[in-house]
């Protein structure tokens, strides 16, 4: 059986492209020929920055023919079916097979689908994933209307058969014909040769200096870098991000290690790091007694007669200037700092932050007004909680943010500590923009906990009330991401906050606000807005749909943690369900009490009474919600029930009120066996009024102590 | 060959070896375009002649102007007036990697010592509605130039696409003379007699400039500026297709196209004085881009765009 090799030669393909790439090469083409009948042994897909590599082993050297039976009309039929079954199945008549069936004679055809060879398949096959290929950006090249990822300069596609004999796949794509030669290394070996297989074009390769397999080259890189860092007692700061990028961008990786200039050894290491690893694509070398980075890795794609010295003077040069770049913002930065930082709060007045919304610094107005507010719940002083919230965004006026978008907060961070500020609020401006997902860390510092609260907030308000809320998979501010930072923000650290009205101070402020843009349009269209938002039925409106917004998000985030949504449901149901924290703590109580044995009879027993109840007050069309008397009570079943719900009422009704879901759960367990042998022993309905609505009301007792814990109507099951 | 086998010496014997290198490949060699532009694309004989079907070969040195990045002459590397090196050709040829690294060869970089990488750089200008794939090219880490094959120009797509080469020639020059601080480096011979350095030339030019751009520039009459360039651009499309007076159909496409240009530096300077807020900058980005694409749009009714009678 055959081996399948196809080498798609282009110019060179984007890092982050290639391995997604060689999959798709691998899936659509094993799967085309699958489809057309030929089946495969193995097959694996390798990629380099110029080329992606499918080998496929024992393929099938021809698609099986095959034979199928359709059964037609009946010989009786009109002529027109009979046509069209002729026509459907590709055959003559005098082809046809008359049988007897039951309903009578009919036709039966016999269609034949001969066998082809693997190569036309191939061919076939491979011409449709080429022009179909699923590039994230493809471009055409040249006058030619094909497109791929960069232009694509040669096919290789060879068939190799048991003996080793190789034979050209024959195909042409937009004037690309497949042929058996490829080329090795763009400078240490350039010029083109024949392959025959697989094996053979993999060695052939490596010795014309391209590694196919990019998880070679990874490794190889990452042993060199870490060895070398090691000889020099300095370790290597892991970023497989980076490794397999830079796996991507060269054929044959040499791994040089450089010094960085002492005069900027004190940058901050993360300033370091982000300004080696995004412009250089460096690796960082830390001295692990210190934490200080003091060299870089770069990864060339060559070797040279000079073993590298003059790449790696380039690499240094450049690096220099990069630094002082990062210096100069740096010094720049703490000079600002120094004097408090005003300019940089001024400045963010002139930054946009939505137009409908008003600049930065309006934004950070309010956050600083709900900061002040949030700040008892939390536990700090409101005036520190302001100052934190007022410094928050200063740093997105520093030269470094504006180069380094993303040590956003961490600079200020440092720049708070240089402004003298007190440790909370540097903390807090680094921190309050956490969490940025499921699985960030939850700041835990009282004072980040307000500024990022009160953040969060002030985003969920704000776009609440200019009507910019996510739709579908349309959610261009993150707002879902924002909202389960609240949750997790309020449930993690445990804060009394009610949601439901939580940045109503952000409304007024923005209702307050009075915007003064040139576009006079704009203008009154805001005002619009405000007019609407300032009658109380509209922000009651608002105020509700964000907290079912809330609810959502809750449901998401606690499904993730085990906890089934009608769990959720029954608790949401329940008053003072716009404390997340309460409203959590119930549903874990409840999800808790629900896969024990004592709750899952509980609910059983609630759900009986319930239906019961249900039914009799339809019938009767009264409430049964009052005035059951123990000197009814018949039976010592009834009896006992009477004394549980006395003994564990109160227990129940206390554990509630203090907030100990738990106890009040394990409280109602004790009336699980109660109320199974009160159902083992009597009868509701008796012929007896008086008893029936006596044990009516003893059921409503049950129903009331159990949805003073929680709707367990909503539970499922 | 322009390749003189030994490292060039100065400044301009970059630039004479790369108009040399690529003359021999057969580009027709232009001068500068006579305006302030940001960047060699700017030049009509890139943004336009990228347009329509006619082939099309050109190179040329552009000076250039960003006001944002003046230093008063200070910085080693930064200039608010530099020069950029443009090749472009249409259709792209097969082999145009190769005629790159070729160029690279004819500056006195070694291919066998030093390391030349093409890293994904997607460019895209928003000022002319344009965009196209390619790379920055790296040696030894340091970007020498910018590699395109243009997909889109004013809205347009490119058909067939033209494949664009920049150069930043300061910073490549600073490279390959091995100089750290671009003033320093030669700008004629070391040797001539009357030897002069990029800084001799420029230093106080940049100074001045500098002052100008960042606190002398009227901001009123720039914005006055903007506004008849738009006007101008909007009129000049809209006259009749049929010189009344020649009685020839002639769509004016190219000064229409320089009106579009000046708005765009116009923005600049407003930018670089510091009175465009980040809401207005789309704003201001769109309008030139708009004038771009009519412009665009009138350039494929001409000749030379490859309208036919």
């Amino acid at each position: 059986m055959p081996d399948l090799l196809i080498e798609l030669f282009s110019e060179e393909i984007p890092a982050r492209m290639q391995s997604r790439a060689a999959d798709d090469l691998r899936t659509r083409v094993t799967d085309g020929l699958v489809e057309a009948g030929l089946t495969y042994a193995g097959a694996a897909a390798f990629s380099t920055p110029r080329r992606l590599t499918l080998t496929v082993q024992g393929l099938l050297a021809a698609s099986p023919t095959t034979t199928e039976e359709r059964k037609g009309p009946r010989t009786d039929a009109p002529e027109k079916a009979i046509e069209g079954f002729l026509r459907g199945a590709g055959v003559s008549r005098d082809a046809l097979e008359v049988r007897d069936e039951k309903k009578g004679q009919v036709y039966f055809a016999k269609i034949t689908k001969q066998g082809r060879p693997a190569d036309v398949i191939v061919a076939e096959v491979l011409e449709g994933v080429i022009r179909n290929f699923p590039w994230p950006k493809s471009m055409r090249w040249g006058s030619g209307s094909l497109r791929w990822v960069r232009p694509l300069h040669s096919i290789l596609c060879i068939l190799t058969d048991d003996a080793g004999e190789a034979s050209i796949v024959e195909m042409d794509v937009d004037g690309i014909k497949a042929g058996n030669s490829t080329e090795g290394h763009r400078f240490m070996a350039p010029g083109a040769f024949t392959i025959s297989s697989f094996d053979q074009y993999q060695s052939t390769l490596k010795a014309r200096h391209v590694i196919l397999d990019a998880a070679e080259r990874a490794e190889a890189i990452w042993q060199d870098a870490t060895n070398q860092a090691f000889a020099a007692g300095l370790e290597v700061v892991e970023d497989r991000g980076l490794l397999a990028e830079v796996a991507g961008l060269v054929e044959w990786p040499v791994v040089l290690m450089g010094e960085i200039g002492a005069e900027y050894l004190d940058l901050p290491p993360e300033v370091l790091q982000t300004s080696m690893r995004e412009h250089q694509k460096f690796f960082s070398v830390k001295n692990p007694k210190t934490g200080r980075i003091e060299r870089f890795i770069t990864v060339a794609n060559r070797e040279t007669a000079d073993h590298g010295a003059t790449i790696l003077a380039g690499n240094q040069k450049v690096l220099s200037a990069r630094l002082a770049d990062a210096k100069f913002f740096w010094e720049n930065d703490l000079r600002v700092a120094e004097t408090g930082g005003q300019k940089w709060l001024d400045a963010l007045g002139d930054v946009t932050f939505h137009n409908k919304l008003g600049s930065q610094a309006e934004r950070i107005n309010r956050i600083a007004a709900l900061a002040r507010e949030v700040a008892p719940a939390v536990g700090v002083d409101p005036d520190l909680a302001e100052q934190a919230a007022r410094w928050a965004k200063a740093d997105l006026s520093s030269e470094m943010v504006y180069e380094f978008p993303e040590l956003q907060g961490l600079m200020g961070r440092y720049y708070a500590k240089r402004a003298g500020m007190p440790a909370e609020v540097a903390a807090a401006a680094e921190e309050h923009y956490s969490p940025l997902g499921p699985s960030d860390d939850v700041p835990t510092a009282p004072v980040s906990v307000a500024v990022a609260l009160a953040d969060k907030l002030d985003l969920l308000t704000g776009f609440w009330a200019i009507d910019e809320k996510p739709t579908g998979s349309k959610d261009p501010f993150a707002l879902r991401r924002a909202a389960l930072g609240v949750i997790r923000l309020v449930v993690e650290n445990g804060v009394p906050i009610p949601l439901s009205e939580a940045g109503r101070t952000v409304l007024m402020v923005w209702l307050d606000w009075t915007p003064s843009y040139p576009n006079n349009l704009l203008n009154s269209e805001i005002n619009q807005l405000q007019n609407k938002l300032k009658e109380t039925d509209a922000q009651e409106a608002l105020f509700k749909d964000r907290l079912s917004f809330f609810h959502d998000r809750l449901k998401v985030y606690l499904k993730d943690q085990g906890i089934r949504h009608d769990v959720i449901d029954a608790c949401v149901a329940m008053p003072g369900n716009d404390d997340l924290a309460l409203l959590v703590k119930r549903a874990q109580a409840l999800s808790d009490f629900l896969k024990t044995e004592d709750g899952e009879n509980l609910l059983q027993g609630f759900k009986r009474a319930n239906n019961i109840l249900t039914q009799a007050e339809e019938k009767d069309g009264v409430e049964y919600s009052y005035g059951a008397d123990i000197k009814f009570a018949e039976m010592d079943e009834e009896r006992a029930l009477f004394a549980a719900l006395d003994a564990q009422g109160p227990i129940i009704t206390e554990a509630l009120a203090s907030e100990d879901f738990a106890a009040a759960m394990s409280a109602m367990a004790a009336l699980r066996a109660p109320i199974d042998a009160f159902f083992e022993a009597v009868q509701v309905n008796t012929d007896n009024s008086v008893v029936r609505r006596n044990r009516l009301n003893l059921l409503s007792r049950i129903r009331k102590t159990c949805l003073d814990a929680a709707d367990l109507a909503r539970i499922e099951g | 060959m322009a390749e003189n086998g030994h490292i060039p010496r100065s400044f301009q014997e970059i630039i004479l070896r790369l108009q040399a290198y690529w003359a021999e490949q057969g580009c027709a060699m232009l001068q500068p375009y006579d305006m302030e532009v940001g960047a060699g694309t700017f030049h009509p004989a890139t943004t336009l002649r990228s347009l329509g079907t006619n082939p099309w070969t050109a190179a040329y040195v552009q000076p250039s102007r960003r006001p944002t990045d003046g230093r008063y002459g200070d910085s080693p590397n930064r200039w608010q007036h530099y020069y950029q090196y443009q090749v472009i050709i249409k259709p792209s040829p097969p082999d145009l990697q190769a005629l790159y690294l070729g160029s690279l060869s004819a500056i006195g970089i070694d291919m066998d010592l030093h390391d030349i990488r093409f890293v994904e750089d997607d460019w895209e200008s928003p000022t002319l509605g344009a965009w196209g794939l390619g790379w920055e090219v790296w040696c030894d880490g340091m970007e020498v130039s910018q590699f395109t094959y243009f997909q889109q120009v004013g809205g347009h797509d490119c058909h067939p696409v033209s494949g664009e080469l920049t150069y930043g020639l300061e910073r490549l020059a600073m490279y390959v003379l091995g100089f750290d601080d671009g003033n320093e480096m030669p700008f004629n011979a070391p040797d001539a007699p009357i030897p002069l350095t990029y800084g001799d030339v420029f230093r106080e030019a940049e100074a001045q400039y500098a002052r100008w751009n960042f606190d002398v520039a009227d901001t009123d009459m720039l914005l006055q500026h903007f506004l008849d360039a738009e006007a101008e651009c909007a009129r000049i499309l809209d006259a009749p297709e049929i010189d009344p007076k020649t009685g020839r159909r002639i769509v004016m496409a190219l000064p229409a196209y320089d009106q579009c240009i000046k708005a765009s530096h116009v923005f600049n300077l407003l930018d670089a004085r510091g009175v465009i807020s980040v809401t207005e900058r789309q704003a201001y980005i769109g309008r030139v881009r708009a004038l771009a694409k009519k412009c665009a749009d009138a350039f494929v009714q001409t000749p030379a765009g490859g309208w036919a009678a």
